[in-house]
């Protein structure tokens, strides 16, 4: 068994790491930190998880030694930590977004701040197993991906693989549940304002945005292509639905499309391409995959040419963060990487 | 085996399947018809169009 301590596991991030968590076969959770709730029961803040995990949170002082960290706080504070935490287990994934850019000089671009430890982020390898699951089987520290990225990430690789778009003229359109704001509250979090919404919050300049450009390039020739990405809060909890516009790189068809999302996962546990004639949700709806850790892509060619629409749903608190957490975890240790995550999400929901 | 006229999937027909029978592509979901049996043939088969009560 694998002893698993969570630093970090008030939050939403936290919370679903330790329902994926408790129900693994390899794992026992150790010590699950919490500064501001230390000594009061999980189930306080994770209803969900009453008699099945019934731990009590701990201030982190009392972090020990396991074979895996699952890093859960906020983004800012995993940078400052990282050096006393990789001392702190055998392997360490860290869920925010700390870690997740190679290139030190994205951090004031895209987060305004100056990554205080540079040296580690060539460490870390991107904790998205379609994009790098030979790496991960190596490596001691994974980071989380965006979830926004991953959405986009899976619906776009294909596409970048077989060569069939240009590097330009990319819009990602992307429609986020309030439960990747966080467990903080602010105004525009209170239920009136929330509820009903239909809200651009990050018409340009989305954080997310540096993940998908850094994790397509190698896919194009090792540029970055230009990846313009607009996000709006809809009225969801969970769940994302990227959609994505791109043009073709010449004369592309049905078929060219098929074969291009074929070839990519195919073999993939956890991608499935949806693009159905008949049925219910005949393209990616991330209705249907509430909770699981499934991400269904799916794409359509404008029939006047000129563009591919291409569709990433994912659930955010899952394949966009904590599954792909314990998916990187598993191939980090050796074990299957569908162990523990094999849960198909529910339907109707 | 056929491929499906839609999407390019390749599908396994039964001995016993003939033709005038519909398949559908597991894949992309398009109701094929079979056209022949010696080689494998298939077409898309005709489409009910949607009617909204416009």
């Amino acid at each position: 068994m694998l002893r698993v301590n969570v630093l970090g596991g008030s939050g939403y991030t936290g919370g679903e790491v330790l329902r994926i968590l408790a129900t693994h076969p390899m794992v026992e959770v150790g010590i699950v930190t919490s500064s501001s709730n230390a000594g009061k029961p999980l189930h306080q803040l994770h209803p969900n998880l009453r008699g099945v995990l019934d731990l009590t949170f701990s201030p982190r002082e009392r972090l020990d030694h396991a074979e895996v960290l699952m890093v859960c706080v906020p983004h800012g504070r995993a940078m400052e930590m990282m050096p006393q935490l990789l001392q702190n287990a055998d392997k360490v994934i860290d869920l925010s977004a700390d870690h997740r850019l190679r290139d030190p000089a994205d951090y004031p671009t895209w987060y305004g701040i100056t990554h205080p430890h540079p040296e580690n982020l060539q460490r870390f390898v991107y904790g998205v197993p379609e994009l790098h699951r030979e790496q991960l089987r190596s490596a001691t520290a994974a980071s989380g991906p965006g979830c926004m990225a991953t959405a986009a990430n899976l619906a776009m690789l294909p596409l970048f693989k077989a060569g069939l778009v240009e590097e330009r003229h990319i819009i990602v359109d992307v429609k986020i549940g309030s439960s990747a704001a966080g467990v903080e509250v602010n105004i525009s979090t209170h239920h009136p304002e929330r509820a009903n919404v239909v809200r651009a919050y990050a018409p340009t300049g989305h954080r997310h945005t540096a993940e998908v450009e850094q994790e397509l390039a190698p896919y194009n020739g090792g540029r970055k292509p230009r990846i313009d990405l607009s996000a709006h809060a809809v009225d969801m909890v969970r769940g994302i639905l990227a959609t994505c516009h791109l043009r073709p790189r010449g004369e592309v068809t049905d078929k060219d499309l098929w074969k291009a999302y074929r070839d990519a996962y195919g073999a993939e546990p956890f991608v499935r391409v949806v693009n159905q004639k008949a049925g219910l949700h005949q393209l990616p709806n991330p209705k249907v995959l509430l909770g699981s850790n499934f991400g269904d892509v799916g794409f359509q060619l404008d029939p006047r040419g000129e563009r591919i629409v291409a569709f990433g749903a994912i659930d955010n608190l899952v394949k966009g963060a904590a599954g792909s957490a314990v998916a990187s975890m598993n191939l980090m240790c050796g074990l299957p990487e569908r162990t523990g995550l094999e849960f198909p999400g529910l339907h109707p929901v | 085996m056929v491929e499906c006229t839609e999407c390019g999937a390749t599908l396994a027909m039964n001995e016993d399947t003939e033709v005038g029978e519909l398949i559908t592509c597991g894949d992309c979901g398009a109701d094929l018809e079979v056209t022949g049996m010696t080689p494998p043939m298939v077409q898309l088969a005709p489409q009910e169009e949607e009617d909204w009560g416009e």
